[in-house]
């Protein structure tokens, strides 16, 4: 019931918004996104005790649906769903308190569709019948493209159309292998997880070998791994910040957790057998990414590729098949999460004070507004995983696990992937240094960070601090998913 | 049967009423009370079909006609579509020309022709069926009679079907040559091995007869050019209930009675799939006018309905009456907002959302209903044609190209809604959008939310 509740609150709360006009709609937001963090963490926190206490530590929800078709309406949450719901019932509450002041056109359809696109990742997360998921996957899609295409930037239609058509086809792909897996196993539950699993794993290993393709192609688009990123940072860079970061934080987040949900115990095979393909691309794509990023100036477009760079590391790590690799990236899909949050919330206060997101127009901010200055210091040294921040314990999981894997080239996988963390210093620092340090440019409006900013920033910066000192409970709600994927 | 009946009355009805009155929205509101008439007729016969479980299917006309619980099922949905389509687009269909009620008449006939079409058990009423459903259309096609773009449609779609006619018939006779009946179950007794070379190019002709009905490429050059010229209001009736009809027709005799030869003819079926899937979708792509857009939409979705031609399975069936409401109440939803329109260009429609959110919204669900967008009709349509072909087997590599058309066709639907929502423009109105306007375009997007949602609503199977 809690976790029909989850997808129920944004969902009627977004469609009521469209209903209300004036400044209603912005605290019907706040509202029903504060009770999704309330119910997340309450849902995460009776997960993480009855894993303690060593019971049945999953939560189940399940309807009949469409029975011709074998699909019910099944909800499941188990340590990962709930600490990606978490992300999200975090992340929602933090972009509405962040952009409080902000004026947008047509609120209540702003807010409308961000609750919506809310809605649709949190089904995502949930579902445990896979044509439930898909329609989840897709629903969670088209808010977004509206989000982008009536808020973005100058060339926003055109690159969130690539955008949308991109992942369009990505998901047709994953329909039409979901398709031929639910005929192997006729009846009336045929695309329930369990069974879904149980006829992908079953297939022959070279017919696995191509249903594969056919489902990682959707989520490879959306992590992105190289070479099917080239959306990726046109959007960040077009789309307006909240939306960036639900992009970002959550959308990206969506990819990796069905990559380890339903691509791995539906394939194994298929994964064994492409498993150092992916890690070779995944590792090309961090070197690369890191490099781009390097020679940015937009600071949006730097991070978008360091963003990049990260999920390149993630999902080297997922295909190593260790649970500490499988562990670890489950902790830094929310530690990303926290981080590229707050790491746009400063860009977008950048912007909004200096009018510009040039890192050659930019400097002096230490002085100017001290507070931003420090936020974004601290986000910065999460982004590279310094010790004492929440970056650092799950990349160097992260590591861990491509170093013991049972894959012929692990080290050189791990070294060439460990030059991502140097690359990834050198363009963060740089960063740090071109805004905050350097000339003084003069501000539009020269004001700190207004209270309601403080309010978000603090939120993040106390998570990433808190979690990088004590990840305990992160890591102990996802233990028992880290120990069933890989035994 | 009493549909059929029903249907007759109703269009001789319909003849006399603009004999006797001159008053146009008195005919269209009669025309509308005797469809809800023919509509409850239609779930009478549902319900008796219900109740009478276990009796084989009632013949009538000498065993040319077997009212099975499908046909039976399907002449309903498709007479809620035409009310539908009355209710939506009932004051428009008065504004074509002077002979109002005659429409409605033809229209009737039309629905006449549907009916035999779903329940027909002899090629002689195939053939009734389809000529009592292409007459009246090509009257339709020309009833703007000052423009001439109507009159050159009526005229190319008057040869094209005649000559397509022809077609069928030389198949039908063929078939007759091999088996000495007209029966279609008697058709079944051909065999695979021993094939009369007679039979095989009966199925041949049949395949292009039937295949220029349903628009398959490349049988289908006359369709942007008919949908286009016709009055907006019957394109909106042509292009979908009427398609839909034919199809039914076309998988019943197929299944039916050649379901044991699909290697003969499957292949020729997948290859036209193939075509029109292409043609369809990537020539939309292309299009300026909006309307022009949705004729090769029609051809597209025609493709995807011939995925229920060639896999010869139940889940076919399902998945065509899904198709055929989905499509239809989607497309008419989509003419309805058309037709509001004084431009049918897409810079027509550019700035819709901000002077009229409503329509612009309801355009968006039906357009990602034609889509294929999940949670709409035309998803769950899709999805079961889709997964008919893949029960079928050996045709994964048509599953897989129809979904990249599908994508394809994201672009051209897409392009609606970027220049309503997207673009700045003043979109201009024929006339005000009235409340009653909204209320049944809202049903419509209603209905197709509902089968997305809901899609065995549609079975009875």
């Amino acid at each position: 019931m809690m976790l029909t509740l989850l997808l129920l609150i944004p969902l009627i709360a977004g469609i009521l918004s469209f209903f209300l006009k004036g400044e209603g709609v912005k605290i019907l937001a706040l509202l029903s996104t504060l009770a999704t963090l309330v119910l997340s963490g309450f849902v995460s926190y009776e997960i993480l005790v009855a894993g303690l206490s060593g019971t049945n530590n999953t939560l189940d929800f399940s309807m009949p649906w469409i029975p011709q078709l074998g699909t019910e309406f099944s909800l499941h949450a188990d340590g990962m769903s709930a600490m990606l719901c978490l992300l999200t019932g975090i992340v929602m509450p933090v972009i509405i308190i962040a952009n409080w002041n902000k004026e947008v056109e047509r609120p209540w359809s702003f807010y409308g569709l961000m609750l919506l696109s809310q809605a649709g990742i949190t089904g995502v997360f949930l579902a445990y019948d896979a044509l439930l998921f898909y329609a989840f996957w897709e629903l969670a899609l088209i808010p977004v493209y509206f989000l982008c295409s009536q808020w973005g930037g100058e060339k926003r239609i055109a690159v969130t159309f690539k955008f949308f058509v991109y992942t369009f086809v990505g998901s047709l792909m994953m329909l039409a292998a979901l398709i031929y897996l639910s005929t192997l196993n006729p009846g009336a539950n045929s695309y329930s997880w369990a069974n879904i699993t149980h006829a992908g794993a079953s297939l022959a290993p070279e017919t696995q070998s191509w249903v594969f393709w056919m489902i990682f192609i959707a989520f490879a688009i959306k992590l992105p791994i190289f070479p099917f990123h080239t959306w990726q940072p046109d959007t960040y860079e077009q789309s307006p910040t909240p939306v960036t970061i639900i992009l970002s934080a959550l959308m990206v987040k969506m990819g990796m957790f069905a990559v380890l949900r339903w691509l791995f115990p539906m394939v194994p095979q298929g994964v064994a057998f492409w498993s150092n393909t992916v890690i070779i691309l995944s590792i090309i794509g961090i070197v690369y990414a890191s490099f781009l990023a390097i020679v940015q100036t937009d600071l949006k477009r730097l991070i978008a590729y360091s963003s990049i760079a990260h999920m390149g590391l993630m999902c080297a790590a997922a295909f190593s098949n260790t649970q500490m690799g499988m562990h670890g990236l489950m902790v830094q899909m929310f530690n990303h999460g926290i981080n590229i949050t707050g790491m746009w919330l400063i860009v977008s206060m950048v912007e909004n004070r200096y009018g510009t997101r040039d890192m050659t127009k930019l400097g002096g901010m230490a002085t100017a507004a001290p507070q931003m200055a420090i936020a974004l210091a601290i986000i910065s040294f999460a982004n590279i995983a310094l010790p004492l921040t929440n970056g650092f314990i799950g990349e160097f999981m992260l590591f861990n696990g491509i170093f013991q894997s049972a894959s012929a080239y692990n080290i050189v996988f791990m070294a060439v992937a460990g030059l991502g963390i140097i690359l990834g210093a050198v363009y963060t620092l740089n960063m740090v240094q071109k805004t905050a340090f350097g000339n003084t440019t003069p501000m539009l409006i020269s004001k700190d960070m207004t209270t309601n900013e403080s309010l978000a920033m603090a939120l993040i910066v106390v998570l990433v601090i808190f979690l990088g000192v004590y990840p305990k409970p992160l890591l102990e709600l996802t233990q028992s998913v880290a120990q069933m994927m890989v035994p | 049967m009493k549909a059929i009946i029903a249907a007759t009355i109703i269009g001789v009805i319909m003849m006399f009423a603009s004999i006797l009155s001159n008053n146009k929205s008195g005919i269209v509101s009669l025309a509308t009370v005797l469809f809800f008439f023919l509509f409850g007729i239609n779930i009478w016969e549902v319900y008796e079909s219900i109740n009478a479980t276990g009796v084989a299917a009632p013949a009538y006309l000498n065993n040319m006609m077997s009212l099975d619980s499908f046909a039976i099922w399907f002449s309903m949905l498709m007479s809620g579509c035409a009310l539908l389509y009355i209710l939506l687009l009932g004051k428009e269909i008065a504004k074509v020309g002077k002979h109002v009620g005659e429409y409605f008449a033809l229209i009737a006939f039309i629905m006449v022709g549907i009916y035999l079409l779903a329940g027909y058990s002899n090629m002689l009423m195939l053939f009734i069926g389809i000529e009592i459903l292409s007459i009246p259309q090509y009257i339709l096609a020309g009833s703007d009679k000052r423009n001439l773009k109507s009159t050159e449609a009526s005229l190319k779609y008057f040869l094209m079907g005649s000559f397509s006619t022809g077609i069928l018939l030389m198949g039908i006779a063929m078939l007759y040559g091999a088996t000495g009946s007209f029966d279609i179950i008697n058709f079944r007794m051909l065999q695979t091995d021993a094939l009369n070379p007679l039979a095989l190019s009966g199925i041949l002709f049949l395949i292009i007869g039937l295949g220029f009905k349903v628009s398959a490429a490349p049988m289908h050059m006359w369709t942007p050019d008919v949908y286009d010229g016709s009055p907006t209001p019957f394109t909106a009736f042509m292009s979908t209930i009427v398609k839909a009809g034919v199809f039914v027709a076309f998988l019943r005799l197929f299944h039916a009675s050649f379901g044991n030869l699909t290697n003969h003819w499957m292949m020729i079926v997948a290859v036209i799939t193939a075509t029109t899937l292409f043609i369809g979708n990537i020539t939309a792509v292309f299009q300026q006018s909006v309307k022009r857009m949705l004729a090769y939409s029609s051809i597209a979705q025609a493709g995807f309905m011939l995925f229920a031609i060639l896999s010869v399975n139940a889940t076919a069936w399902q998945g065509i009456v899904i198709y055929a409401v989905a499509y239809s109440v989607a497309t008419i939803g989509m003419f309805a907002v058309l037709i509001k329109l004084k431009d049918y260009t897409y810079d027509g429609f550019n700035g819709l959302a901000k002077k009229e959110p409503a329509l612009a919204f309801f355009t968006t669900i039906f357009l990602m209903s034609l889509a294929g967008i999940p949670l709409t009709g035309g998803f769950m349509a899709k999805y079961f044609v889709l997964l008919a072909a893949v029960q079928q087997g050996q045709v994964m590599w048509l599953v897989i190209f129809a979904l990249i058309m599908a994508a394809v066709s994201v672009y051209y639907y897409f392009k609606v809604i970027i220049a309503m929502y997207f673009k700045t423009g003043e979109a201009e109105l024929n006339h005000e959008v009235t409340g009653y306007d909204k209320l049944m375009l809202g049903i419509t997007c209603l209905l197709v939310i509902l089968i997305g949602l809901m899609p065995q609503l549609l079975l009875n199977l």
